[in-house]
Order: C-alpha cells, then sequence, then structure tokens
C-alpha cells in the first residue's frame, strides 16, 4: 500500500500515559517488552495529575501519596524500564488492520503495532438542563484541572452537582482554592465516602438531598442556577458563577471503535466499552484495553488492569513464558479481584464478570 | 482569578510572565500553561460562539475532548484553546468582543 505517511513498526504501543498506561508500559519493558508509550498531553499521568488529594488502599498502588506524586513515580519507573515517552502525540486515527495515525510534533505518521494496548481513559458526562451549555457549567473534573494544574479559580460561588467521591473531593479542593460551595445530590443520601462527606460538613458546606437543578442562567456565563425541591416542589434561585457537574464518567471508546473492536453497553461501568476478557483482550487478536477506557472504576484498578493487559500481551508475545507467566498474571488476577471486593465495587464487579473479564468467583 | 494561597499546593512560586494578544489588547499570562487558563484567569468565561444559534460557550472539560473552548489563534480558527499552551506574541480572537474581526461568528 502506498502512504504518504512515515511508517514504524514496533512491539509494544500503549496509547495514554495515565495510570493504566504507565503500568502498562513498565510491566511490558519489565517483561522485556520493546515500549512505545503515546501520550496527547505535555505531562504524563493523566487526570492523577490533578489529584492533590493522598489515596487510599493499599502501599503497591501509592496509598498515602498524593495522586501528582503517584504520576511522578509511575512516570519515572517507566523511563528507568527503558520505556519510550512521546508526550504530545495524540492517536487521531486507527485503522481495521491495527495500524495508528499519530499527529507527532513534526507531522502525520503511522504506526504499526504487533501488541496495541489501549488506556485512554475516560470523560465527564454532562446532564442536560436548560442553560448547561453556559461558560461556567463544567465537568467537576474540570474544575480540577484549572485549579490544581493551572491555579486557576473556577468560579467563587459553586453548585457542585452529584455527591459521589469525584464531587465530594472536588467540593472539598474548591474550597482549599478559596470557593464557596453548595453541593446538590438528587438522591436521599451522599453517592460518595461518608469520610468525604464529613470533611465537608465540618467546613458548613450545605448538602442539598433530593434537589433537581432545573437550570442555570446569565447573559454570558452562570450568574444563578434554579434548584427544585423534589419533595416540596419549592423552587430556589442561588446566585452561582460556576456549577460543576460531577455525575459520572464515561470511558474514550473512539480508538477501539476505529479499531473494530466488539462494544458492550453496562451502565454502572459508564456505558459504551470494549467487551474484554479476563486478560483485558479485546476481540480483536493483539488488542487490549485498560484502566477507565475499559470501564470506569478507579485508579488502583486501573493500574492493575494495565499490568494484567501487559503480562497478557508479553506472554503472548513469547516474552515470558510458562509458571513464570502464568504466575504473574494469576497474581495480578488476584489482586484486582481483592480491589473489587467490598460493596461498593459490587455492581461493577458483577457487570465485569458478566462480560467475561473476571474470574467468576463460587 | 489567580489562586494566591493553598494549604497543598504553591503556586507563588515565581513563573515568568509573558504577554499575548486577545482581540489586540495586550494581556499577561503564565508561561507554560494553557491558553483556557490563561483567558479563564484574565476573567474570560465566553470563548466562543455557538455555530448555530450563536450562543455562548466556554470550556466544559479542560481535557481536550468537548470543544467548547475553541478560539481562533493565529489566524487559525477553532483551535482547542485547553491544549494549547500560550506563547509570547500570539493572536487571540474571540468573536463579539471589542476589536473582533468576526472570523468566527456563525
Amino acid at each position: 500500500m502506498m502512504t504518504p505517511y512515515p511508517l514504524e513498526e514496533r512491539e509494544l504501543v500503549v496509547v495514554g500515559a495515565g495510570p493504566a498506561g504507565m503500568c502498562a508500559a513498565r510491566m511490558a519493558a519489565d517483561c522485556g517488552m520493546d515500549v512505545l508509550l503515546l501520550e496527547e498531553d505535555a505531562r504524563c499521568g493523566g487526570q492523577l495529575n490533578k489529584q492533590i488529594h493522598k489515596f487510599f488502599g493499599s502501599q503497591e498502588h501509592g496509598a498515602g501519596k498524593r495522586g501528582f506524586e503517584i504520576a511522578r513515580d509511575l512516570e519515572g519507573a517507566c523511563r528507568s524500564a527503558g520505556v519510550e515517552i512521546r508526550n504530545k502525540n495524540p492517536v487521531i486515527g486507527g485503522f481495521g488492520d491495527g495500524r495508528l495515525l499519530v499527529r507527532g510534533e513534526e507531522g502525520l505518521y503511522l504506526l504499526e503495532p504487533h501488541a496495541l494496548i489501549v488506556a485512554a481513559g475516560a470523560q465527564e458526562k454532562p446532564l442536560a438542563f436548560p442553560g448547561w451549555t453556559l461558560p461556567g457549567v463544567m465537568g467537576a473534573g474540570a474544575a480540577q484541572t484549572l485549579m490544581n494544574l493551572n491555579g486557576v479559580l473556577p468560579g467563587r460561588r459553586v453548585v457542585m452537582v452529584g455527591s459521589g467521591n469525584v464531587g465530594l473531593i472536588v467540593s472539598y479542593q474548591l474550597i482549599q482554592a478559596g470557593a464557596v460551595v453548595a453541593v446538590v445530590e438528587i438522591g436521599e443520601k451522599p453517592g460518595g465516602y461518608q469520610v468525604h462527606v464529613n470533611r465537608l460538613l465540618a467546613l458548613g458546606v450545605p448538602f442539598l438531598y433530593r434537589h433537581e437543578v432545573l437550570g442555570a442562567e446569565g447573559a454570558n456565563s452562570v450568574e444563578a442556577v434554579f434548584l427544585r425541591d423534589l419533595e416540596s416542589g419549592k423552587v430556589r434561585r442561588i446566585k452561582a458563577d460556576c456549577v460543576c457537574l460531577a455525575v459520572g464518567m464515561s470511558p474514550l471508546v473512539e480508538l477501539p471503535i476505529m479499531l473494530g473492536c466488539g462494544m458492550a453497553y453496562r451502565d454502572c461501568l459508564g456505558g459504551w466499552l470494549p467487551r474484554h476478557d479476563r486478560e483485558m483482550r479485546t476481540t480483536i487478536p493483539g488488542i487490549w484495553v485498560a484502566g477507565d477506557g475499559s470501564g470506569v472504576e478507579e485508579a488502583s484498578v486501573a493500574m492493575e488492569e494495565g499490568r494484567l493487559a501487559a503480562a497478557s500481551a508479553a506472554r503472548d508475545a513469547g516474552r515470558i513464558k510458562g509458571k513464570r507467566a502464568e504466575g504473574l498474571i494469576g497474581e495480578i488476577q488476584a489482586r484486582l479481584c481483592e480491589l473489587r471486593g467490598g460493596p461498593y465495587n459490587w455492581e461493577r464487579r458483577q457487570a465485569k464478570e458478566d462480560l467475561g473479564s473476571v474470574t467468576r468467583t463460587a | 482569578m489567580r489562586i494566591e494561597e493553598h494549604p497543598i499546593l504553591d503556586f507563588s512560586i515565581p513563573r515568568r510572565e509573558i504577554e499575548f494578544f486577545l482581540n489586540g489588547r495586550p494581556c499577561r499570562a503564565r508561561e507554560g500553561e494553557t491558553l483556557a487558563a490563561a483567558l479563564w484567569a484574565l476573567g474570560v468565561r465566553r470563548f466562543g460562539l455557538s455555530r448555530k444559534k450563536g450562543e455562548p460557550r466556554g470550556p466544559f472539560c479542560f481535557i481536550g475532548r468537548c470543544h467548547d473552548c475553541e478560539v481562533n489563534v493565529d489566524g487559525r480558527p477553532r483551535v482547542k484553546a485547553c491544549m494549547t499552551e500560550v506563547r509570547p506574541g500570539m493572536r487571540v480572537e474571540i468573536p463579539g468582543e471589542e476589536g473582533d474581526d468576526d472570523t468566527l461568528s456563525p
């Protein structure tokens, strides 16, 4: 085939340098693979970079460290393992033959990976109400990017819509940055951990349960938000210059779709996602997925899914063999099982099991 | 609205200031930041107008997904401000503002 673009053949290409992609790249390099890691942004870390809170969980997933510290450590580990990292290199196309089209800093080029791990991450879901397109209405993660990465306050008076962990954590960070926040929740109780709720309650943050957003108004940007109490029907108008939407995320699936991967819809994992087996293989041989792009869970799951996909790819490439390979893959699967334990993760774990992505447990 | 004091992050580290142009007016930005952050810090909320109805639009995602932060940069239309590093001398046009050249008007 004639092509106007330079073509580069690589053993393994990982798309996305967030927690999943960086753990995948590191693991694959440790298994002896030649690894190219592509990242759209100027820095590695993905959404870890704007996480300034200390993570829960276990030591091996960076517990006690802040997100941006975990990102820095993962990137260091990739570099010392010999991973080639290309920042500002977004993948803009994927073809049926497995080739990728990448926008490099000096122009477009094609990649022909023998194995490909897509760790593209997720995007925030919008919420439609009159005025939701007004400037000042943004994702809660968007507000995080603005304040924690750039040091710019998204707004002085913020209405946070949604009380899941993202909504709660970002509310706290908005207050740390100097904003006043009210949390609106359509349900009867908070969606996230009580420990986050308590921190906000201690700061006097109002929680409006059983309230829905009727609309936002303003000439050029948000000036006020209308909320309705679902119990009394009473409508109130709150003066605000920013509305943050923390109503969930959905996997970024453009690339798997372009590549022709089989898809499935699972509401609790964020919607459409590439079908994958218990080693993160998609329906196309040689293509794996990992992290939020394979179903939205959380960062430590993403890290383990990245490692799992990489170990599977390394085994299929003959870089690790026999008992070592099976042992490594089994260990990671066991850790994933543990991470998905507990009632909070039950529904998502079930969904992954139904997809054939998790070993069915008795 | 720059964050001057923060319990965890230190934004006081002196970062070199650069000058760029918004609709012909000279403006200050911090070296290395995105154009979207620089504009938001200046108080710009409306980055563009929607193509069909001409409604105000501003950044929604800040990570290059939503296209709502697109502005005209150095004569190039519909550049994502959140994925573009602000550069010295950069010429940014937003429709409907003073000095508007109507490049982006619907």
